[in-house]
């Protein structure tokens, strides 16, 4: 019998009814809007500020103040919509959410739940498959709104001397509530929706996209079942605080219940946090069972209107002060896939080169740059931005904008090596040198180390002689014609 | 207008009439001088003079209440602001009369805070400002006083509630600042039921607020009893604002009327107090009830004060997204006006039980002199009207559910000692924090809020909402004008009978009339017409179109100047009584 065969037998018992169960992932997901001010107040938003310094009354929540709702933060989350193909509505509403947290100092979070701003949108992702994970799988998920709505504070808990401190500088920010449907099948699907909604709001401006800075939050709700019938049990897994983590949470949860029914358990409907370092995800505690959130209207804002056009803004509404879909739909940049598809065609490049050029923030600018100072074909630039350029940027954790090697600089060396004024195993050895010598010029390190190319036979076996009889005990005949050899075949080349 | 309602009042109108003879015989009719100020310093009133004379063009009404005193109010037009600009008056003499009176008047517990110390230099900056001829405007150097469920910057407010003892907000509501920017002076911070919940002034963590008509001649001679157990309420929940008016402590007092909390009181305590239409006067800085029905109401001594007034504080603000732009408005009322070119409803639905024959004869004989004057005065139909107080209550319930749940402790206001978690801390904080009424409302807010009974109540109470709005709606679009109702079932009740009862039942009787009005967002004003048995006032509602208030007003003065109501006289020796301290430390009286 072969190892196959034994292998097969083997798992019949154990997983055979079980072969089919397939994970199903939603995906909620919290964008903090790139806007100066909050939503619903004039404070400024900024990452790291001193605890509570950027708090108005309102985000107090002192008794009398009432919301004003942001421009900014609306046509934010227009452009938003529009980039994701929703509907925008052109008539949405705002709503309370009650809970008590410390956190949330007015006792409710106001929401768009009953109208969001945005519906019905839906996002186009890829994803790599194949043994050399480069095969472009190119799907979709729907995103069944946008929702606008406050962020809360930040807690921070002191367990030794059991108390809580309230930081206030995140209250009332604007979030942008995006709500992907189940239709995801594991970890690394969620991971590239999430990646390229990243690519999209930060093309937009409308969130930095930052996971570790908590500008975006990405919660995922997970469950399995076998297709063809009802969904499982979801549990929501919080806590993820990058992309990476995401798809691992994810597959462990999957793994997870399936385990657990496997094992003839039952999933529970709960909330779980994703622990990065031992990568599981643990129970989180429970927040008094179910939540009742007695939504309401929120009373202090009138209905949200967005116009088509600025001839459909009604009279006596001055088309400055409101936001126009129109106007906005003509500010929208070129988005991640246009542009992945605008390199292919124009440049001639591999689709998953193009897909590295766009995910790295600055890359595509980079590439381009050294496209149009250089004569070599793009298909010889892409080697150097992806091989050696993302290498050396990887191996010391740098972004493209800290990168020693200017675009103009590559291009020059770039040209050097076109042409043939060095070998291309040279200029790959100048690039190492101009990383670490970003001050000098290319031309300056070629002189100094002496690396042009030599391209005058006698001259060639000049050197060579003299070499072999500075050397006379290593010299061995077998050596010398090999070299001999080596340079012949060197300058013909 | 054929109908018995009108028949009766003539006969009861007469009986009136005779009551109103009593009264000027106690005030001993001629000038009526009101405790050390002259009488053209009660009202900041308006108006050409030659307009309002004895021998004004305007039609004599069909019953002439009290000659003497129709004659000392005709004479009450001199603006206080043309004395002040003329020098016949300072800032600071008119600003320490009013502190005075306060203080003579200190057994009505109209007033939580008195800000004597920053009202005085106001009113020294007015003087200088007069002095040099720049006069901010009509306001400049008038005291005020303002309720105390309004922000003022660096003044405590507390809404009446342990929860915001102490409180001192970093801001001033828009309103006050507006009259604050006019030069007008403020004098203190009024009294009012916790949180604005009630229709007495009875319910405040500061005791009740007693009716200043209840400490004249008339009614003091008419009770047995001492004047610290026999006392009339003033209505509310604006009642301290209605005092500080009636009482001659303030030339203009703000109040919020969520379902009538203004427009009560302004009617026990016999004041002008318009409601106006929401969202013509900003919200900004009013703690909220109802923020869907809340506006800032204004309470004065004449309508034209109202106009003044109201005219200086409508408009947009960029603070609060659901104020308007105002309607121009002239700068004042006209004097001239035909009243043949209004039409009167007289909603059939307000002849509710429990109505005072009194109420329904002042009500019965105004409808009468409009229709002599030549108005037209028309029954119509209100039919959801009936609905209007259950559904009033659920919205109440709902949005103060929501609205009180920012009191927690932790941002500012009352903090429980408890602190063995956030929870109890929350949970004893709000529960020492609040009275009764206030968690009442809560609990039933939270109830109807629940998912299950969200459809059942809330969406339910809407619906009705868009009913009730509707049938005013329809009654404007047949040509009504205005509509002329009641403002109150009666009289003001004495307090040891109010309290009888609790606080969601006096809403419920006391705001009948009243909260419709909030539920559809109009206008309305309430103006004094007469003097009950009992001596304490009688008012009746107007209800004007959407953002018409300048139309209501005018009205609203047209009728002013027909029906004569008389000046307070307080009664002499009220001055030296000294408030029983075991009412004005009461808290919680009903139902703890």
């Amino acid at each position: 019998k072969s190892p196959e065969t034994f292998l097969f037998f083997i798992m019949i018992p154990y997983t055979g009814e079980f072969l089919s169960m397939v994970g199903v992932v939603g995906l909620e997901v919290h964008a903090q809007i790139q806007s100066t001010s909050k939503l619903f107040s004039g404070s400024h938003v900024r990452f790291l500020a001193p605890p509570n310094s950027l708090v108005s009354h309102f985000d107090a929540s002192l008794p009398g103040t009432l919301p004003v709702l942001n421009r900014r933060c609306v046509e934010a989350a227009v452009l938003t919509g529009l980039a994701l193909n929703c509907t925008i509505n052109r008539k949405s509403l705002f709503d309370r959410k009650h809970y008590f947290y410390a956190d949330m100092p007015a006792g409710y979070q106001i929401t768009q739940q009953r109208v969001p701003i945005a519906v019905n949108g839906m996002l186009v992702y890829s994803h790599f498959e194949g043994r050399r994970r480069n095969q472009v799988v190119t799907k979709s998920v729907k995103i069944k709104q946008i929702q606008l709505e406050q962020d809360s504070g930040k807690s921070l808990h002191d367990d030794e001397q059991s108390q809580t401190l309230i930081d206030l500088n995140r209250a009332g920010v604007g979030l942008m509530e995006l709500v992907m449907e189940p239709e995801m099948c594991c970890g690394e699907e969620a991971a590239a929706a999430v990646r390229e909604l990243q690519l999209i709001l930060q093309a937009l401006g409308t969130c930095q996209a930052n996971m570790a800075e908590g500008q975006l939050r990405v919660d995922a709700n997970v469950s399995v079942h076998r297709p063809g019938e009802p969904l499982g049990v979801r549990t929501e897994v919080k806590n993820i605080n990058s992309v990476r983590h995401l798809a691992k949470a994810i597959d462990y949860e999957i793994q997870r219940q399936m385990e657990v029914l496997q094992s003839a358990g039952k999933v529970l409907n709960e909330t779980r946090a994703f622990d990065s370092k031992s990568g599981n995800t643990i129970p989180m505690r429970d927040k008094e069972g179910l939540q009742d959130y007695r939504f309401m209207p929120e009373p202090n804002l009138p209905p949200l209107f967005v116009y088509e056009s600025k001839a459909s803004v009604p009279a006596g509404v001055d088309p400055a002060q409101v936001v126009v879909i129109d106007r906005l739909s003509a500010q929208l940049p070129e988005l991640p896939s246009v542009k992945r598809t605008r390199l292919v065609e124009t440049y001639g490049i591999l689709q998953e080169h193009s897909f590295t050029l766009v995910n790295e923030d600055g890359l595509m600018d980079y590439f381009e740059n050294v496209v149009q100072t250089t004569k070599a074909e793009p298909r010889k630039v892409i080697g150097w931005v992806i091989k050696e350029l993302m290498g050396n940027l990887n191996s010391q954790n740098l972004k493209v904008s800290q990168s020693p090697i200017s675009p103009c600089a590559l291009a020059e060396l770039i040209n050097l090596a076109e042409s043939g004024h060095i070998s291309s195993s040279t200029a790959k050895q100048v690039f190492q040198e101009m990383w670490k010598a970003p001050e000098k010029t290319v031309g300056q390190i070629v002189k100094e180390q002496d690396l042009w190319m030599i391209n005058d036979k006698e001259e060639l076996q000049k050197i060579c002689r003299r070499i072999v009889d500075s050397h006379p005990e290593e010299v061995n005949p077998n050596c010398i014609k090999a070299l001999i050899l080596a340079s012949e075949t060197f300058i013909t080349q | 207008m054929e109908s018995p309602t009108i028949t009766a009042s003539r006969s009861v109108s007469r009986r009136g009439e005779k009551r109103f003879h009593v009264e000027i015989s106690k005030t001993g009719g001629g000038e009526v001088v009101a405790q050390g100020l002259p009488a053209w310093l009660s009202t900041l009133s308006a108006g050409p003079a030659s307009a309002r004379g004895p021998e004004s063009a305007s039609p004599q009404p069909p019953t002439r209440a009290a000659p003497n005193t129709a004659q000392t109010c005709r004479h009450l037009h001199s603006k206080v602001s043309q004395a002040l600009r003329d020098g016949r008056v300072s800032a600071t003499e008119l600003c320490r009369k009013c502190i005075d009176q306060i203080q003579r008047t200190h057994y009505l517990n109209a007033f939580i805070t008195i800000t004597g110390e920053t009202a005085m230099e106001q009113a020294q900056r007015a003087d200088n400002r007069i002095r040099t001829g720049k006069p901010l405007g009509p306001l400049d150097g008038i005291p005020f006083s303002v309720k105390d469920n309004f922000c003022t910057e660096n003044i405590k407010t507390t809404c009446a509630s342990k929860m915001l003892k102490g409180y001192v907000p970093p801001f001033s509501a828009t309103v006050v600042q507006k009259l604050l920017d006019q030069g007008a002076v403020l004098v203190g911070k009024t009294n009012l039921d916790e949180f604005a919940m009630g229709a007495g002034s009875t319910d405040g963590v500061f005791g009740p607020v007693r009716n200043p008509w209840s400490y004249t001649t008339l009614y003091r001679e008419q009770s047995t009893e001492d004047p610290d157990s026999d006392w009339a309420i003033s209505g509310g929940s604006s009642g301290g604002s209605a005092a500080a008016v009636a009482a001659l402590s303030s030339f203009l007092a703000l109040g919020s009327d969520t379902g009538g909390s203004t427009r009560n009181p302004g009617s026990l305590c016999g004041v002008v107090a318009l409601k106006p239409t929401y969202g013509l006067l900003s919200r900004h800085g009013l703690i909220p009830l109802v923020n869907s029905m809340d506006v800032p109401g204004i309470m004065t001594r004449s309508v034209h004060d109202a106009a003044t007034v109201l005219r200086i504080l409508q408009g947009r603000d960029e603070r609060d997204s659901t104020t308007v732009q105002a309607p121009s408005t002239p700068p004042s009322l006209p004097e001239h006006f035909d009243i043949r070119d209004i039409c009167v409803g007289i909603p059939k639905e307000y002849h509710a039980p429990g109505l005072s024959t009194d109420t329904l004869a002042q009500w019965s004989r105004v409808a009468a002199m409009f229709e002599q004057a030549g108005a037209r005065v028309q029954e119509v139909s209100l039919p959801h009207t009936q609905h209007s107080i259950v559904c009033y209550h659920v919205l109440c319930c709902c949005e103060v559910a929501s609205n009180m749940a920012r009191f927690d402790g932790l941002e500012y206001g009352h903090r429980s000692t408890i602190d063995s978690s956030t929870d109890a801390m929350y949970a004893t904080t709000r529960h020492e924090g609040f009275n009764n009424v206030v968690r009442r409302r809560i609990l039933s807010g939270n109830y109807f809020l629940l998912k299950s009974n969200y459809e059942r109540y809330f969406v339910k109470a809407q619906q009705m909402r868009r009913l009730i709005t509707e049938d005013l709606k329809n009654v404007f679009r047949s040509g009504i004008d205005v509509l002329l109702t009641p403002t109150t079932l009666s009289d003001a009740a004495r307090y040891t009978d109010f309290i009888q009862e609790d606080n969601r039942t006096r809403s419920a009787q006391e705001d009948v009339f009243t909260q419709p009005v909030n539920m559809a967002g109009l206008p309305a004003v309430t103006v004094p017409t007469a003097l009950s048995r009992r001596g304490l006032p009688i008012s009746l509602q107007l209800i004007g179109q959407t953002l018409q208030d300048w139309k209501l007003l005018t009205v609203a003065h047209w009728m002013e100047q027909q029906v004569n109501f008389p000046m307070i006289h307080l009664h002499g020796d009220s001055d030296e009584r000294k408030l029983d301290r075991s009412v004005r430390e009461r808290t919680h009286t009903i139902g703890s």
